[in-house]
């Protein structure tokens, strides 16, 4: 974590869990939101920090909780920048990879009204991704396409 | 083979097998018996006649019986029943599920829930792939090959499922050229272009390109799609198939449309030898025959 040093130390560190870091400034929230982060866990949250990198970022520290590759993948939807850290015993233990998910299941809506995944209740909307520059990802039953704007305001909601 | 949902589930040969299974079938005075004490259920959420009637016939003709249903009035789904239910109750009834459905994506997500294979007989504006096999079939019997044609896409190819399905299914076969002729306000989805392996060219003015065009396929415009009528009206009249767009036709070219028509073919022009749609209609059954078979895989 590039900016937080000992006397910076907004918040303390955590013994087990997971630390994301370079968060663009603002989507903390959001990432929170992705990783359907409820009751029960400790977060701490540390937004619009410096940063050399980046200007401003946001980190996401979660205790007892060791985000997955699925999940890891899903935070690049609204966070390409991020850095995921699985902390062991006060240490980082391994830097997940992030890539962006070949299907997002349950996440995004699809926009087309006529979709069976808007009409019925079992039905639950899967895109597959079909490009990564720029970010395109196709609902696999009705075809519709959603692309990185669609992605960010279905996940940041009016606060992106 | 299990489902049909989309064109994409046929292959080049599974084409070609299906026509050659075709033509046999329609030489045939007695049929095989395949679905012999099979019971195929026709659930068409939205009512159809040509389509309703053509999937029966042709599982009555292999031996099954028919259960179903055309349209919601009198079923469970009109007390709001929900599709995933109707089809887990289907499957209690059934070998396999012939379904058509207003909502797009409806047959996959019927094939997810279903035990037993479901056919897609149309969904919403998605997709057809039993009505292209029939386009692709009377293509065939005309000019004994898809490859190398030049093809005119014509009316409203935004909201058609026919025309989703014509031009994926092209992606199986090597078209000299596709031309995608509609007003802008009804032209082809751009998710679907992306996907097309063949030099197509979208024109509104169909006078530029009517000489080089083998197959016409026809598509009725619908007029709930405009917000203005006027436009409407503007449209129709320059998409209605005439004997003056006849006579500017190749003499060996087609004319295909899935009907039912409204006014966008001339009446007249049934009479003229490249009106081929009455043909297309009647390989609906033995083409679905030759469908059923290869679900059946015998």
């Amino acid at each position: 974590m590039e900016t937080v040093n000992k006397k910076e130390l907004i918040v303390s560190k955590i013994k087990n869990g997971t630390v994301i870091d370079h968060i663009p400034a603002g989507r903390a929230l959001a990432v929170l939101r992705i990783l359907k982060i409820a009751e029960g866990y400790r977060i701490a949250l540390v937004m619009n920090v410096e940063s050399k990198k980046m200007g401003k970022k946001d980190i996401v520290k979660i205790e007892n909780k060791e985000v997955d590759e699925k999940e890891a993948n899903l935070i690049t939807l609204i966070a390409p920048t991020a850095t995921i850290n699985i902390i062991r015993d006060y240490e980082v233990v391994e830097k997940k990879k992030l890539k962006i998910p070949d299907v997002v299941k349950g996440l995004l809506k699809c926009t087309n009204l006529m979709c069976i995944t808007n009409n019925d209740v079992e039905a639950m909307p899967e895109f597959k991704k079909i490009s990564e520059k720029p970010l395109k990802m196709k609902c696999v039953y009705c075809d519709t396409v959603i692309d990185e704007n669609e992605i960010l305001k279905q996940i940041l909601g009016s606060k992106s | 083979m299990k489902d049909i949902i989309s064109v994409y589930d046929f292959s080049k040969s599974d084409f070609d097998e299906l026509f050659e299974l075709t033509d046999k079938l329609r030489n045939m005075p007695i049929f095989p018996k395949i679905l012999k004490e099979k019971t195929v259920a026709l659930a068409f959420f939205e009512p159809s006649t040509r389509t309703y009637l053509s999937f029966s016939k042709a599982a009555i003709n292999l031996g099954a019986s028919t259960i179903g249903f055309s349209g919601e009035e009198g079923t469970s789904i009109a007390k709001g029943e929900n599709l995933a239910d109707t089809i887990r109750m289907l499957n209690n009834y059934a070998d396999m599920i012939v379904i058509r459905h207003k909502f797009d994506g409806a047959a996959k997500f019927a094939s997810e829930i279903s035990e037993i294979p479901v056919i897609n007989a149309g969904d919403g504006k998605h997709e057809h792939p039993t009505q292209t096999v029939i386009d692709f079939y009377t293509i065939y019997r005309n000019f004994k090959n898809i490859d190398g044609l030049t093809f005119g896409l014509m009316g409203d190819l935004r909201y058609a499922r026919v025309v989703n399905s014509f031009l994926r299914a092209l992606t199986r076969f090597k078209p000299k050229k596709v031309y995608l002729i509609s007003p802008p306000q009804l032209s082809a989805r751009k998710e679907i272009l992306e996907e097309l392996n063949y030099p197509y060219r979208e024109v509104i003015d169909y006078n530029e390109v009517i000489e080089e065009i083998d197959v016409l396929y026809v598509t009725r415009i619908q007029k709930e799609r405009f917000p203005d009528e006027s436009e409407y009206e503007k449209v129709k009249e320059s998409y209605v198939v005439d004997m003056n767009l006849v006579s500017k036709m190749r003499k060996d070219a087609i004319i295909l449309h899935a009907l039912p028509r409204v006014n966008e073919i001339s009446r007249e022009v049934d009479k003229t030898p490249q009106a081929k749609y009455f043909e297309q209609a009647s390989y609906a059954v033995p083409v679905r025959m030759a469908i059923f078979h290869k679900i059946v895989g015998e």
